[in-house]
């Protein structure tokens, strides 16, 4: 297989890198989505509801990504539900991600003084009106570098996906190195492309800090 | 001096409060009229923060009853919270302005949201209030880059955006540096003056003598001894209050 060169090997992996990050960008909107709902929902609270809420967080928490998506794409099948690798990727990593940022932000709420809850009930405002003027703001603030740090995770996370088939990053690494029978020099690149995606989103997040950055 | 008869503002009865199993609040009864200034002393853990606290629904109790302007406080019914709470405002001893918004904005919020007030009207009252509290050129200033005493006459300012009938302060001037005590107590001389009806709960025992109309001595979640300055200050009935004055004397 003398005709693979450096460049097509180069080639090759940075052309995967759209699905890497379409994958990543699914878990982190779908994360996102859920995780604002939950979070909710835990602030609203009949005590039941943040119950349950916390036996899912503890159930995507406590296991391992890779199982929750073969038992997804493989389960669903098993049971005849039609899938397709997309949407248990999908599914799994919206999921997934929502445990961990639903989590993490209910820290950043519930680390807002009760002093802000006070002088805003005391003006009068109203649940709605104190979580959307007062406590979110300030723990928007407070969430973002760790929401960074997860979206990191999250991006790591999609090269488990090919176990259901998806050609991402990492997968596309493993094939090139069956061809070219050179991992390090393969699985450094993927590497090094990872820490690329990873090193300019944290970047970015410092940037994003430093901008609503205030004190108190 | 008062010509108009004097109205009844707040009433309170038999007011009971646990926190689990400890008793906090063991049958408080008072009334306040329109405009009297009443000031709550006694040492910590008297139950002088909670009870201010149940005034406003921001505690709830167990048993009693509190009556704002006739009307009952009752701390499940978000509709009547919210309109008791436009009758009360309160300042904190911490503070509590929202650190994201400008002094302005921090003033202009409850207006705006609650009073549904204009853009333009909200701005003239914070512009107004701030003037009060002597802060007209903090405007666009940021709470962290006020002092704490202007910190606090801005949350006087935001708790007089609202047209309270009765203001709440919990020992306001407990988190100062003693030199910044002064600016926020002549906020609330001028707020007495002006017949602004006041609950305070203070460690400022001078302060308590020549501003109060009435001085609430706690004692042991009981309103232990009441009466007018001169009274409680002068001539104490009960030895908890003789010694709680001599210790409050000695630490000065």
């Amino acid at each position: 297989m003398g005709e693979f060169s450096n460049w097509d090997v180069l080639r090759n992996l940075l052309l995967s890198v759209p699905w890497t990050l379409f994958l990543s960008a699914i878990a982190f909107v779908g994360g996102t989505a859920i995780g604002l709902l939950l979070l909710i929902l835990r602030i609203w609270k009949p005590a039941t509801v943040g119950l349950v809420i916390s036996w899912y967080v503890q159930l995507f928490q406590g296991t391992p990504l890779l199982m929750q998506l073969f038992l997804t794409y493989f389960g669903l099948g098993l049971i005849g539900i039609q899938t397709t690798p997309l949407m248990a990727a999908t599914l799994c990593l919206s999921l997934y991600s929502s445990a961990y940022l639903t989590e993490t932000w209910h820290g950043c709420v519930v680390s807002i003084p009760r002093g802000q809850w006070d002088a805003s009930a005391s003006l009068a405002l109203s649940l709605n009106e104190q979580l959307r003027y007062v406590i979110f703001p300030q723990a928007l603030r407070l969430s973002i570098p760790p929401t960074v740090g997860l979206v990191v995770q999250i991006i790591k996370n999609t090269s488990l996906t090919s176990i259901i088939g998806f050609i991402e990053l990492t997968r596309t690494g493993q094939i090139i190195t069956n061809i070219t029978l050179a991992p390090f020099f393969v699985y450094g690149l993927v590497a090094l492309i990872y820490f690329a995606i990873c090193f300019s989103c944290s970047t970015f997040g410092r940037a994003l800090e430093r901008k609503f950055s205030f004190q108190q | 001096m008062k010509a108009i008869p004097s109205q009844r503002l707040l009433e309170i009865s038999n007011l009971h409060k646990w926190f689990g199993e400890t008793e906090v609040l063991k049958g408080v009864s008072f009334n306040v009229d329109r405009s009297e200034v009443i000031c709550i002393i006694g040492k910590s853990g008297s139950g002088k923060s909670t009870l201010l606290r149940c005034i406003n629904g921001l505690e709830i109790f167990q048993s009693g009853e509190i009556l704002v302007k006739d009307k009952p406080v009752r701390c499940n019914d978000a509709v009547v919270l919210r309109a008791l709470r436009q009758n009360v405002g309160m300042v904190f001893q911490s503070f509590n302005l929202f650190p994201t918004m400008t002094a302005g904005k921090n003033i202009m919020l409850a207006p705006k949201l609650v009073k549904h007030k204009t853009a333009f009207e909200c701005h003239e009252i914070a512009k107004k209030l701030l003037k009060r509290v002597g802060l007209e050129d903090k405007f666009d200033s940021f709470p962290n880059e006020l002092s704490g005493g202007q910190q606090q006459r801005v949350a006087i300012a935001r708790a007089l955006a609202m047209n309270p009938e009765i203001i709440l302060c919990d020992e306001i001037t407990s988190a100062l540096d003693p030199e910044l005590v002064g600016e926020v107590l002549r906020v609330i001389e001028d707020l007495v003056k002006d017949g602004v009806t006041l609950i305070l709960v203070t460690h400022e025992m001078h302060f308590a003598k020549k501003v109060s109309d009435r001085v609430i001595f706690m004692h042991n979640g009981k309103v232990h001894e009441m009466g007018a300055p001169n009274e409680i200050f002068l001539s104490p009935q009960t030895q908890e209050l003789k010694s709680f004055l001599s210790m409050t004397e000695s630490i000065r």
